[in-house]
């Protein structure tokens, strides 16, 4: 097992990511921010909670379960997490989060799923870990924390219990 | 995690686990519906017919909207319009429709144990009963148990009151199934000619036949209707008789004063099981059980859709 991120730099990485949100989108209240779930949404709050910290305002937030735009449902039967999107996206800025950005097709599900909330004017990708090998779709995130190169064999996994990322 | 049977025949066949499965997929149905567009993919492969060898109103329409909400394809049967009164049997039907690649078969029948006797011949197929005679309806049940853990939070330990037409009442054993499955304590309140006494014994749920006193006991009240195209004979003397010895009036309820919330399964009969200011009035849920009902079937019909083998 290799610590990818440890728990300082983790934080530092997260604290950068909200950064970098805040640096391209001047204007807070044009942009939703979307936690895919299950993963993304550890991320996805603690980017939130330091957005809210160092900005004024609280951004636009909710949650996105995708299971029922999975491709492989025939495959694998998923159980549908909450999703709490309840906002209107129609013109806005979508930031999507996820932890791993990997074959691509969790977010090719999202961008699916976000078209039925309305028409966003931009959607953009934050990603904890670009795992840069094996995508199966043309899917490139915007923002991301470390970028790394791994065979399929491999498991990229964010430990949120140590508060770190590991590769095993 | 998934559904441990193939089809859905009966809450009976059902295990607990199975239950709160459906229950929680169907809350994020209810998400799904409340979204500007109201449609997930997920069933876009899958081909559902509705048989209905009985008339419906909003079993029908709601199945065929849980079914258009998960982009299945659907085919609507209505038996009285069909080669059925050409004198095909039930298996030679379905057989011809299934030969044209239908993955799920949606049935509701006039003859108790009809999706049961078609689940045996069609092992591949996924059945869902709708309503079979006076044996189950399973969805109706979970709607039922949908719309109650979401007014009262939970049902275990709630006191569900069932009146009415408890011997005729598909709706009735299928509710005793699930309640008594998930910890919820069940009394049947009604005229003894319409109550099967083995209840008792059998299902571990209370009888109770003065309604003030079953009222007075009970959190949710469900108001079965009289089904009086299943009786062939007299089983009580007058729909006027019954009112006022059965009905769910508002002026039994104030005596009472107690928040009780107010259930029916539709079609009512107003002014014989309940009158009309008890069915509008802010303890009803009806019309929210009805709302219920289509995510509670998109849950059941997605989770049944899973199973399916593909040979790659």
């Amino acid at each position: 097992m290799q610590v990818l991120l440890s728990p300082e730099q983790l934080d530092l990485t997260i604290k950068r990511l909200a950064y970098q949100l805040l640096e391209n989108n001047e204007n807070l209240s044009d942009i939703v921010i979307v936690g895919i779930q299950p993963r993304g949404v550890q991320i996805s709050n603690r980017i939130v909670d330091f957005i809210s910290e160092i900005s004024a305002e609280k951004p636009s937030y909710g949650l996105l379960d995708i299971t029922f735009y999975r491709d492989d449902i025939r495959e694998e039967l998923h159980i549908p997490k909450e999703t709490t999107l309840t906002q209107s996206i129609e013109g806005k800025k979508v930031i999507l989060i996820d932890d791993v950005l990997y074959t691509g097709r969790t977010i090719r599900a999202a961008l699916d799923a976000l078209q039925d909330f309305g028409r966003p004017q931009k959607v953009m990708l934050c990603v904890l870990v670009n795992r840069r090998f094996n995508r199966e779709l043309p899917i490139q995130p915007d923002f991301y924390g470390i970028a790394i190169d791994t065979t399929a064999s491999q498991k990229v996994k964010v430990d949120n219990e140590h508060n770190q990322v590991v590769l095993y | 995690m998934q559904l441990s049977t193939k089809h859905l025949l009966g809450i009976k066949d059902l295990l607990p686990s199975d239950i709160s499965l459906i229950l929680s997929t169907a809350q994020q149905f209810k998400e799904v519906l409340q979204r500007p567009i109201k449609k997930v993919p997920s069933l876009r492969d899958v081909t559902i017919v509705n048989l209905f060898y009985e008339n419906s109103t909003r079993t029908r329409i709601s199945f065929e909207l849980a079914e258009k909400r998960l982009s299945a394809d659907t085919i609507n049967f209505a038996a009285s319009a069909s080669s059925v009164s050409k004198g095909e049997t039930l298996l030679d039907t379905v057989n011809n429709i299934l030969s044209m690649k239908v993955d799920m078969v949606v049935m509701r029948h006039s003859a108790s144990g009809a999706p049961h006797f078609l689940s045996k011949h069609l092992p591949d197929t996924a059945i869902v009963n709708a309503g079979d005679g006076i044996n189950e309806h399973p969805t109706q049940a979970l709607l039922d148990a949908f719309s109650i853990t979401e007014k009262l939070g939970t049902l275990e330990g709630k006191k569900i009151l069932l009146i009415g037409d408890i011997m005729h009442s598909r709706v009735a054993l299928s509710n005793i199934y699930l309640l008594t499955k998930m910890g919820a304590e069940v009394m049947l309140s009604g005229p003894p000619t319409l109550m099967p006494k083995y209840m008792e014994a059998a299902l571990g749920v209370k009888i109770e036949y003065n309604l003030k006193k079953a009222l007075a006991w009970c959190d949710v009240a469900n108001v079965l209707r009289i089904q009086l195209e299943r009786q062939n004979q007299v089983l009580f003397s007058s729909l006027r008789e019954y009112n006022r010895a059965y009905g769910v009036t508002s002026k039994l309820l104030s005596e009472i004063d107690k928040d009780i919330v107010i259930m029916h399964p539709g079609p009512i009969n107003r002014g014989v099981e309940i009158d009309s200011d008890v069915a509008d009035s802010k303890n009803s849920v009806i019309l929210k059980q009805v709302e219920n009902g289509v995510a509670v079937r998109m849950a059941v019909l997605y989770l049944l859709s899973g199973k399916k083998e593909l040979s790659s």
